[in-house]
């Protein structure tokens, strides 16, 4: 009752939290599906390229959160931008590769073979067959990348608001650091609340986005 | 006019060289289906697709309209060939119509001109184009995305067809409807058509040429006809089964051994004068008797001619069934294992009686080519050693 009373007295505070925390991880991930999906294409022309690529991004989603904001601080620094809003859009950045380069990678690979020849056989030019057949079909799975990207890293934008980057993870650290469990609670709630609502927003999307002669396909996959 | 010129692929693979397509050499000229036939993994598909340079040929050429299409750009070459493949391939992210209008929209054909085609090559595969064209790949049956197929390849009028096993995905029944069907798109349209199958029986019913490929090399290049009468050797032979003098029945028509030599009496004749035509025209059962327009009314049989006495309009039986000319041979013995006879009268389109056909004119016809080719065979597998 009382956590509810303390979110009802901050509740403009806690959605100015929300929308900078939206507004982080959705500036990130939306830099990192530019970077990502055209990588994830170019990386199915070479095997060895794929496999190298995709290891240096494992590697990266494997560094904690706090070491790299900890790299970052040093190296910012230099153009005066070692806390904040930078380090934390890059950290997102980084670990968002893998999930999207990855899930563009597999798509693209796994459009069914058959339809690679026809579309080859009637005279679609490399490009035309990337636009008018393989990015298409393999929208659901770049989506869904995508969506992996975002609900992991709200919960990595958490951490950030130690580098003072805000967000939702404020309420965190401020409840650790005054020893005050009502913040802290109130914002790990709202951290999970963000990712569960905005994992189904983006699956409204993913469905949205697939090509309709795909869904029946795509709902029993 | 398709000219494959030494055409070759040889495959690298691990366990060594596969030698694909051996010096393949054939002529397909206009407006006709050849059939490429073959065990499987002969270099059919192989031969194929290095015609619209799916697969590069190692060695050799292939001249389209007498054009070598060596030095052309793989793209343009493509969309002037229809390409239906064996896993029909329709894009499952697109409609109906845009599937059918992918190659006219690449020619960069102007709206309403790819429009109509739509709506033309509907029509001609006989779907209903407001019920379909908005509809997508994974709403349609097997056969219909057959269809779609073979419009999606047809849309922009190529010259040149490929078709590789393009109805192998059906059940039998519609298998056949749709080969009939394509036959008579196929009489108006006049494409150069280029086909793989490994149904003899498809070969034989859709082919005005047969290829038969036997480990990458080109066995026998005939027509159908010949190539049942005439096999080259011992495993086209075995290719072609056992029965092939049966699957020969489809290819010849009754106008091709019909016999006008008929003895017929009319109503009025007595039967004493009805049994001397049996004797004189050398029947032993029966003999046919016609109305005054020569259409046939009943059959007199010898026993009855020989045992009573009366006119023909008195005693006739009925006839068990006539023959059309453009009958083929098969419907013919059907006709005559149905009824337990040797004969059966010949209609023209009128109905007037036009001829004969006998069990004995069709095992002639039938067995002479064979008879002829005996000896040939005999000296081929002496040589090869077969
Ligand atoms: N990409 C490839 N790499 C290596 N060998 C191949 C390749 N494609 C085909 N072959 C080999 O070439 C030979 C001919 O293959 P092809 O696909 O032309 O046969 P096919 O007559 O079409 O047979 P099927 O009736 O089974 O389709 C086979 O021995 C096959 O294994
Ligand atoms: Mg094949």
């Amino acid at each position: 009752m009382e956590l509810f009373q303390y979110a009802l007295n901050n509740l403009d505070l806690l959605l100015t939290r929300t929308i900078e925390h939206i507004s982080l991880v959705g500036v990130a991930v939306g830099i990192a599906t530019l970077t990502g999906v055209p990588i994830g294409i170019a990386i199915t022309k070479s095997e060895r390229l794929a496999r190298g690529v995709l290891y240096l991004a494992s590697i990266i989603v494997t560094i904690p959160s706090i070491a790299l904001f900890g790299i970052m601080i040093p190296i910012l620094s230099l153009i005066g931008q070692g806390i904040g809003y930078l380090p934390a859009v890059i950290a997102v950045l980084l670990y968002s590769q893998l999930p999207i380069i990855r899930n563009t990678y597999t798509a693209i690979n796994n459009v069914d073979p058959a339809l690679r020849e026809a579309a080859r056989g009637i005279g679609m030019s490399p490009n035309q067959r990337l636009r008018m057949v393989e990015i298409p079909l393999a929208v659901p799975v770049i989506m869904a990348g995508v969506r992996t990207a975002v609900v992991l890293n709200i919960g990595v934008m958490a951490i950030a608001a130690y580098i003072g980057a805000g967000g939702l993870g404020t309420f965190i650290s401020r409840g650790i650091s005054q020893s005050d469990p009502r913040q802290l609670i109130v914002g790990a709630v709202a951290v999970s609340l963000l990712a569960i609502i905005v994992d189904y927003a983006l699956l409204a999307v993913q469905k949205w986005l697939t090509p309709k002669g795909m869904e029946k396909a795509v709902s029993t996959a | 006019m398709i000219q494959l010129d030494s055409l070759t692929k040889v495959f690298d693979t691990p366990k060594g060289a596969v030698v694909a397509a051996d010096h393949i050499s054939m002529e397909v000229s206009a407006g006709e289906i050849c059939i490429l036939l073959g065990p499987s993994g002969c270099g059919k598909t192989t031969t194929l697709k290095m015609i619209n340079r799916i697969i590069r040929p190692t060695s050799g050429k292939v001249y389209i309209d007498g054009e070598d299409t060596t030095g052309m750009n793989t793209q343009e070459l493509r969309r002037n060939i229809g390409y239906v493949i064996q896993q029909i391939g329709l894009f499952p992210n697109m409609t109906i119509e845009e599937n059918i209008t992918v190659v006219p929209k690449l020619l960069g054909w102007d709206r309403a001109h790819y429009k109509e085609r739509a709506r033309e090559m509907m029509a001609m595969i006989a779907l209903e184009p407001d019920a379909f064209l908005k509809r997508y790949p994974s709403e349609l049956s097997g056969g219909q995305q057959q269809r779609i197929g073979v419009a999606r390849a047809l849309a922009a009028d190529p010259p040149v067809m490929l078709m590789d096993e393009p109805f192998g995905a059906i059940d039998p029944i519609n298998r056949a409807v749709i080969q009939d069907e394509f036959l008579k798109m196929q009489q108006e349209l006049n494409k150069t058509i280029m086909f793989v199958s490994h149904d003899i029986d498809e070969a034989i019913k859709m082919g005005d040429r047969i290829a038969v490929f036997r480990e990458g090399k080109l066995v026998q290049y005939s027509t159908p006809d010949d190539l049942l009468a005439a096999p080259k050797n011992a495993f086209v032979e075995s290719f072609l089964g056992e029965d092939r003098a049966l699957k020969r029945l489809n290819l010849v028509k009754v106008r091709e051994i019909v016999s006008d030599d008929i003895g017929t009496v009319t109503p009025g004749d007595t039967l004493e004068k009805a049994l001397a035509k049996i004797d004189d025209f050398g029947y032993q059962n029966s003999i046919l008797m016609i109305n005054d327009q020569r259409q046939p009314a009943g059959i007199i049989t010898r026993s009855v001619a020989r045992t009573t006495k009366g006119y023909c309009r008195d005693h006739f039986q009925n006839i068990p069934a006539t023959v059309n000319l453009e009958d083929d041979l098969r419907k013919v013995a059907s006709l005559m294992f149905a009824h337990d006879t040797t004969w059966l009268p010949c209609v023209d389109d009128e109905g007037r009686v036009c001829g004969q056909i006998t069990q004995r004119a069709m095992t002639r016809h039938l067995g002479s080519r064979f008879r002829a080719r005996e000896g040939d065979i005999r000296e081929a597998n002496a040589t090869t050693g077969e």
